[in-house]
């Protein structure tokens, strides 16, 4: 990597010199090198700096909502004199129907995002992850059993079954998200099966399974660490794909419930509008497309980094 | 997706024997998953907070009436014995009456599923014809502009809500430039021009030449379509071009360069066959997804198709019409699935 070739520019410095050690004399020291070089390589892609830039952003944006906007979000101004405004500068983004700030309503909508977002991951990765490993690990007929079911899953078309889920459950965030989580764990417990299968005939599993480690620990200290990085690739790459469903959920009237700034329910008010007050469709729809971009460049530029196999 | 589900074939059996097995394998795969189908939207229809015995005999019923029905209804019984009553009413189609529009629901899918046909159907072919080649022309010229286009345009597939995309081409080609016909399938200025034979309107006028209606029906179509297309498109260059860099880093490709041949031939004959294969797999999964995304595209453009007619229900509660519609299409998604799964299998000879 630094090779001797150039003695001048690129002495190592000092900070660099620890990272990079080929000798690292701690786990610590070892773990930020390869976190370092792992940066290096994800930084140099300049669309994935980018698509972290994005998400950043979210964040931010999601946590400072009630510094950044400038109106209320659900409490909306004169309705004589401040509905259906165009774009201006005391209203950015224009208002809507209820002479609500849009661009107000869109920073408060990032928390909705966000929320989905976050939970879905935090309930459809352990699932996949769990039934993924299990099933790789222990082989025989619980394989069969784990994988047949999450073939059934994989093979429904996810908008129409989360659809058919809110429909049973009631229209509302919870089971909106609930809905898109249960519709989320199938690709990833296949992902996790496949690395287990890979990770299990290894010698660390044989030699571990000599110590006498029982089969939940080697699955849970062993097998799942070693499947967390391709699954965190998959997971980022499809964080856009449920923020659109989230958003087209929303749209049809079955996620968030108003007055909620939830973006695809806005884009949904907007329809009444749409020929002579574009803006109230065309703003959220932006803050969608954007966010699900950010997080498509950052899962491929991880995915570059973390799992080269899969790169194209 | 699907294609790891079944075993390779054995090695020792007979060429025969193994694509027997493999026929018998594919029907287990089938019915397992369609019961799995079933089974959900069962269980969908017994968590819903709506008693289906009030909504029939109303919240003053008599105890005696409420219990007759619900006996009627049999859901006094246990639950795996109403599972069984549900598949075999499934099986003959019957998914009982549809509360908002007191057909039969098979009859209203019926009524609505050619118009998603239609739509899904155009879709995929523009996702084919455009998408195809230019998958192709980036592979061939890898990182040029058109290379970078390509990937340009899957990211903005992957990322534009589809909703959001429809509504802004209709305010742009519709209500402002007025190059295409709004919502709807036709005007109804010609919807008494012709009879209804397939349901399909562009197949109907043409065949009745009608041809005023066709074109109107045409210009009520094409926005739709393309939006369709476009994502179908997105998918589709995408996976051909990496399909076609990888054919084209193969040593028969160096080879067949060796002998000479002219680098159309060695592209669209040699490597495009090649590439073919698992194409078709990526096409059929891509028609699936429209069948899908169908659902939003529909509720925008007000088109009498299944995805309206399920949120329609939707919004009115009727579970009836949703969870028959919902089978209908997860049926069709999964026969797509295994379909080319097979067809893969079939034209691979690798895979045998």
């Amino acid at each position: 990597m630094t090779g001797a070739p150039l003695p001048l520019a690129s002495q190592p410095s000092g900070m660099r010199a620890w990272l990079l050690s080929p000798e690292p004399h701690s786990r610590w020291q070892a773990r930020l090198g390869r976190f370092y070089l792992g940066w290096r390589a994800f930084s140099r892609n300049p669309l994935a700096v980018i698509g972290l830039g994005i998400v950043l952003l979210l964040i931010l944006v999601a946590i400072f909502a009630d510094v950044i906007a400038p109106y209320s979000p659900v409490a909306g101004g004169d309705l004589r004199t401040q509905r259906l405004l165009p774009p201006s500068e005391t209203y950015w983004f224009g208002t809507d129907d209820q002479a609500r700030d849009i661009f107000s309503r869109v920073i408060h909508g990032s928390r909705i995002t966000l929320f989905v977002v976050v939970l879905v991951a935090l309930i459809a990765t352990p699932i996949g992850l769990l039934v993924g490993t299990v099933s790789g690990y222990l082989g025989g007929w619980v394989d069969t059993v784990l994988m047949r079911i999450t073939d059934i899953f994989l093979a429904f078309p996810r908008l129409i079954l989360a659809l058919a889920f809110v429909a049973a459950l009631g229209p509302g965030i919870e089971n909106a998200i609930i809905a898109i989580a249960i519709t989320s764990w199938p690709p990833y417990a296949r992902i996790a099966r496949a690395e287990t299968l890979m990770i299990r005939n290894s010698d660390f599993i044989a030699a571990v399974k000599l110590q006498g480690a029982s089969t939940p620990r080697i699955i849970l200290g062993h097998v799942v660490p070693l499947c967390l990085s391709s699954l965190i690739v998959r997971v980022t790459l499809d964080m856009a794909g449920i923020i659109l469903t989230a958003a087209g959920l929303g749209f049809l009237g079955l996620g968030a419930q108003p007055p909620m700034p939830e973006w695809g329910a806005m884009v949904a008010t907007g329809r009444n509008y749409l020929i002579d007050q574009w803006w109230v469709a065309a703003m959220p729809g932006i803050a969608i497309f954007v966010v699900s971009l950010g997080f498509n460049l950052l899962g491929d530029g991880l995915r570059d980094v973390l799992d080269p196999k899969a790169a194209k | 997706m699907a294609s790891a589900v079944m075993n390779r074939g054995g090695g020792h059996a007979s060429a025969l024997r193994s694509s027997l097995k493999n026929i018998a394998q594919f029907v287990i795969v089938l019915m397992t998953t369609l019961l799995g189908l079933a089974a959900v939207t069962f269980f969908i229809g017994r968590v819903v907070p709506i008693d289906p015995v009030i909504a029939i005999v109303g919240d003053r019923a008599p105890a005696q009436v409420y219990e007759r029905v619900r006996q009627e209804l049999g859901l006094d019984l246990p639950l795996i014995q109403q599972f069984w009553i549900y598949l075999k009413k499934a099986v003959t189609g019957d998914f009982g009456n549809s509360v908002l529009t007191t057909n039969p629901v098979l009859t209203d899918i019926a009524n609505t599923f050619p118009a998603t046909l239609e739509l899904a159907t155009l879709g995929t072919l523009i996702g084919v014809i455009i998408g195809i080649p230019l998958g192709i022309l980036a592979a061939v010229k890898r990182g040029s502009f058109i290379d970078q286009f390509v990937r340009v345009l899957g990211l903005a597939g992957y990322s534009i809500p589809i909703f959001w995309l429809g509504l802004m081409g209709l305010l742009v080609f519709y209500a402002k430039l007025g190059w295409v016909a709004g919502p709807g399938r036709i005007d109804v200025t010609y919807s008494y021009l012709y009879t209804p034979v397939t349901n399909i309107v562009l197949l109907d006028t043409a065949m009745q030449g009608q041809w005023d209606a066709f074109w109107d029906a045409v210009s009520h179509i094409i926005l739709p379509a393309c939006l369709l297309g476009y994502f179908s498109l997105a998918y589709i260059s995408r996976m051909t071009r990496s399909f076609m860099l990888n054919e084209l880093a193969q040593e028969y490709v160096i080879a067949a360069r060796v002998k000479g041949l002219s680098e159309m031939r060695v592209i669209w004959r040699h490597a495009l066959r090649n590439a073919a294969v698992p194409l078709i797999t990526v096409i059929a999964l891509s028609y699936a997804n429209l069948l899908e995304g169908s659902v939003l595209t529909e509720t925008i453009f007000a088109w009498p198709g299944l995805g309206q007619y399920i949120t329609n229900s939707l919004q009115n509660a009727d579970m009836n019409a949703v969870l028959g519609g919902t089978l209908v299409i997860g049926t069709a998604f999964v026969l797509l699935n295994l379909v080319s799964d097979l067809l893969y299998r079939l034209l691979d000879p690798r895979t045998r």
